[in-house]
C-alpha cells in the first residue's frame, strides 16, 4: 500500500517541478504601470531603445536579439541586424515579421498599444536616472531570467567605475561650473537627469538647477549670465553656439574651456545605460583637462 | 463650361476612383517591409497571414477611410464657408487634437495616477476629445454659426492659441517631444481593425447627412441672401455642417494625426474633373481623398523600403505637385482662345 502512495507522490512532485521549470511565469510591471506576463523565457528579442539594446548586451544576451531601433550602434555585434525604425516611427509589420517574444521599448515611443493588440509582449521601460538605470537592469535582467545577482554585479562594476572617475579628478578641478548641452534648441542637462546626477558625483556644479527640470529648454541669455566655467557639448552642436549673440564673449568660450564630444562620445554621453562610466569617464577627462587650463584668457 | 477641358460625367468618376481605390487596397495588402512574399506565404504561414490580415488590410482600408473622412470635410468645409480655401482644420480641430495628445503624454509621462484612465483613453481618445471641444470653444467665441466670417477668425484663434499652448506644453516637458512630433508627422501605421470599423461607420454617418443637407450647399453657393429667400432653414442646417465636419475630422485626427492637405485638395482635384452639384460633390471628394491618401500611404511604403516615410509628408507632396500643375495647366489653356 505504501509503494504506490509513494509513486503517486512522486510523480506529483515531479509534475509539479516539470510545470514550473518549463512555464516559467513572470509577472514584470513595465514603467507604464502595466504587468506583464512573460510565459517562457524570451529567445527572440526586439529592442526600440539604444540603452535597452545596451542592457541587454551587458547583460550577456545579446545573442537573444533579432532586430533593434536605427539608433541603436553598440556594442558592433549588432550592426548587421535588420533596423525597426526609430521611437516615432516603429515599423509595426517589421517587427511581427520577426517573431519576437518579447518586445523592449522606450514608453514615450508608439505602437505599443497596436503590437499589443497584435498579441506581442511588449516591456515598455524608460530609465531617466542613475536608481533608473540599476532598476531597469534589473527588470530586464528578471525577464530574460538572468539571476539578480548578475544584474546587481554589472551595476556594481558601472557604479565602481563612476566612483573611480569621480577620484580620477584632481582636486582644483572639483567644484567648477558646467553647462552641459543636450541639443540645440537649446535644451541643457538640469542636475536631476542622469546626466547631471553624474556630473554631482565627479564633483562638478550645475548652472541649471533641479528645479528646471531633468532636460529644460533654457534661453541662451540665461548661460551668458550663469557664465559657466565649463561648457560640454557634441561637436555638431558647437558650430551653432559660437554664432549666437554674446557667446563669443562668454569667458568659457574665449578661454576655449569647451569640451566638444564626437558623435560617438556624444551617444555615450546621452543614453542611459550600461556606457554611464564610460560617459562618467568622458566627463572626468573634460574637468581635468580643462582645469589646467586658466580660467580667463589675459589680453 | 471651358469647351476645352474634358468634364467626366460623375458616374463615371465615382466608378472609377472606387475601381482606383479597390486597386490601391488590393496592392497595400501586398506591398510592405517584407515584400510580396508575405502575400504569397499568407496561406500557410501564421505570421505572414498575420501581417496581411492584421497589419496591412486594416492600415490601408485605414488609410483610404481617414483621406475619404477628410475629403469629405473639406467639401463640406468649402461649401458652408463659401470659400476654395477652407479645409477640414479650419475650426481648429487640428490645434485641439494637437493639445489633447500633447496634454495626454504629458501627463502620461509623468503621473502615475492618471495613466490608467489614459491608458483605456489612449492617446486617440484624447486627440477626439480635443478636436471636439476645440471646435466647440470655435463656436462659441463665434456665438454660433450665423456669421461666417465671425466662424471663421474665431477658428483661425482658437487654432493659433491651441496650438501655442500644445507648443508651451512640448516646452516644458521636452520628453513628450517625441511623440508629439509623430503625431504632427500623421502615420497610417498604427491602425487595426477598430479603427477601420470606427472610421468607416463615421463615414457612412457623415456621408448620409452631408448628403441630406446637399441642396442647402448648392443653394449657399449662390449667396446666403439667396438662400434665406429660398426659404431654407439656414441655421440649423449650420449647425448640423459644423457638427458633421467637426465629427469627421476630428474621427481621421484621432486615428493618423495631422495628415496635411488631403481636405483641401480632394475637392478641388474633384471640381477639376467635374462640374456638379454638391451631392455628388461630398460622394466624390470623400472617394477622391481616400484614393489620394491611399496613393500617399503606398508611397510612404514603397520609396524607402523596408523602412517607412511619414505620409502626412507625401500627402502635401502629391495633393500640392498635383494642384499647381492644374493651375499651370489651366492658366496656359486659359490663356489661348
Amino acid at each position: 500500500m505504501r509503494n504506490p502512495l509513494r509513486a503517486v507522490r512522486l510523480v506529483c512532485v515531479g509534475a509539479l517541478w516539470l510545470i514550473v521549470s518549463v512555464t516559467h511565469a513572470v509577472v514584470l510591471q513595465d514603467d507604464r504601470h502595466i504587468d506583464v506576463t512573460l510565459s517562457k523565457v524570451p529567445q527572440r528579442i526586439v529592442s526600440l531603445l539604444p540603452s535597452l539594446t545596451e542592457t541587454v548586451c551587458e547583460l550577456g544576451q545579446c545573442q537573444k536579439l533579432v532586430g533593434v531601433d536605427r539608433y541603436s550602434n553598440w556594442p558592433e555585434s549588432i550592426a548587421k541586424l535588420p533596423r525597426m525604425g526609430g521611437g516615432i516611427d516603429p515599423s509595426i509589420e517589421s517587427i511581427v515579421a520577426l517573431k519576437p517574444d518579447l518586445v523592449l521599448m522606450a514608453t514615450s515611443a508608439r505602437g505599443a498599444e497596436r503590437l499589443q493588440a497584435l498579441g506581442l509582449t511588449v516591456l515598455a521601460l524608460e530609465p531617466r536616472s542613475h536608481a533608473d538605470v540599476q532598476r531597469v537592469m534589473r527588470l530586464v535582467a528578471q525577464a530574460l531570467d538572468v539571476p539578480v545577482q548578475d544584474s546587481d554585479r554589472v551595476w556594481r562594476h558601472i557604479d565602481a567605475a563612476v566612483n573611480a572617475a569621480a577620484q580620477s579628478i584632481p582636486a582644483q578641478a572639483k567644484g567648477q561650473r558646467v553647462y552641459f548641452e543636450v541639443s540645440r534648441a537649446p535644451y541643457g542637462a538640469g542636475e536631476s537627469s542622469f546626466i547631471g546626477e553624474t556630473l554631482q558625483r565627479l564633483g562638478a556644479r550645475n548652472i541649471l538647477p533641479a528645479s528646471l527640470g531633468p532636460f529644460p529648454k533654457i534661453n541662451p541669455e540665461f548661460v551668458v549670465r550663469a557664465q559657466p566655467d565649463i561648457i560640454m557639448v557634441g561637436d555638431s552642436n558647437f558650430a551653432d553656439m559660437t554664432t549666437r549673440p554674446g557667446w563669443q564673449n562668454m569667458q568659457a568660450m574665449r578661454a576655449q574651456r569647451v569640451c566638444t564630444f564626437k558623435p560617438n562620445e556624444s551617444d555615450v554621453l546621452v543614453r542611459a545605460g550600461p556606457r554611464m562610466a564610460e560617459a562618467a569617464r568622458l566627463m572626468a577627462k573634460c574637468l581635468t583637462d580643462k582645469a589646467s587650463q586658466p580660467k580667463r584668457l589675459e589680453r | 463650361m471651358t469647351g476645352h477641358c474634358a468634364r467626366w460625367s460623375p458616374l463615371v468618376v465615382a466608378l472609377s476612383l472606387v475601381v482606383l481605390c479597390a486597386f490601391g487596397i488590393a496592392l497595400g495588402s501586398a506591398v510592405g517591409s517584407t515584400g510580396f512574399e508575405s502575400w504569397v506565404n499568407a496561406r500557410h504561414d501564421d505570421v505572414a497571414w498575420q501581417i496581411v490580415w492584421e497589419i496591412r488590410l486594416p492600415r490601408t482600408l485605414g488609410a483610404c477611410a481617414a483621406g475619404a473622412l477628410l475629403g469629405l470635410a473639406g467639401a463640406l468645409a468649402q461649401g458652408l464657408f463659401r470659400n476654395p480655401l477652407a479645409d477640414p482644420y479650419l475650426l481648429g480641430s487640428a490645434s485641439g487634437a494637437s493639445l489633447g495628445v500633447a496634454v495626454a503624454l504629458a501627463l502620461f509621462g509623468g503621473n502615475p495616477f492618471a495613466t490608467e484612465l489614459l491608458v483605456r483613453l489612449g492617446l486617440t481618445g484624447a486627440a477626439f476629445v480635443g478636436a471636439v471641444l476645440a471646435v466647440l470653444l470655435t463656436l462659441t467665441l463665434a456665438r454660433g454659426v450665423q456669421h461666417t466670417l465671425r466662424l471663421l477668425l474665431a477658428g483661425v484663434i482658437v487654432g493659433v492659441v491651441l496650438g501655442a499652448m500644445a507648443s508651451l506644453i512640448t516646452l516644458m516637458r521636452p520628453d513628450v517631444l517625441q511623440g508629439m512630433q509623430g503625431f504632427l508627422l500623421g502615420s497610417t501605421s498604427f491602425m487595426g481593425w477598430t479603427s477601420c470599423v470606427l472610421m468607416f461607420g463615421v463615414l457612412l454617418v457623415c456621408l448620409v447627412f452631408a448628403f441630406g443637407l446637399s441642396r442647402v450647399l448648392d443653394a449657399l453657393t449662390l449667396g446666403e441672401a439667396t438662400a434665406l429667400s429660398l426659404g431654407l432653414p439656414l441655421a440649423p442646417v449650420r449647425v448640423a455642417l459644423v457638427c458633421v465636419l467637426a465629427l469627421a475630422t476630428g474621427t481621421a485626427v484621432a486615428q493618423t494625426g495631422l495628415v496635411a492637405f488631403v481636405g483641401l485638395a480632394a475637392p478641388h482635384l474633384v471640381r477639376s474633373l467635374v462640374a456638379t452639384k454638391h451631392n455628388w460633390m461630398v460622394l466624390l471628394s470623400a472617394l477622391m481623398g481616400g484614393a489620394l491618401l491611399l496613393a500617399a500611404d503606398l508611397l510612404a511604403r514603397l520609396s524607402i523600403a523596408p523602412q517607412e516615410m511619414p505620409v502626412g509628408v507625401l500627402t502635401a507632396v502629391l495633393g500640392g505637385g498635383y494642384l499647381l500643375w492644374l493651375m499651370y495647366r489651366t492658366q496656359a489653356t486659359g490663356a489661348k482662345p
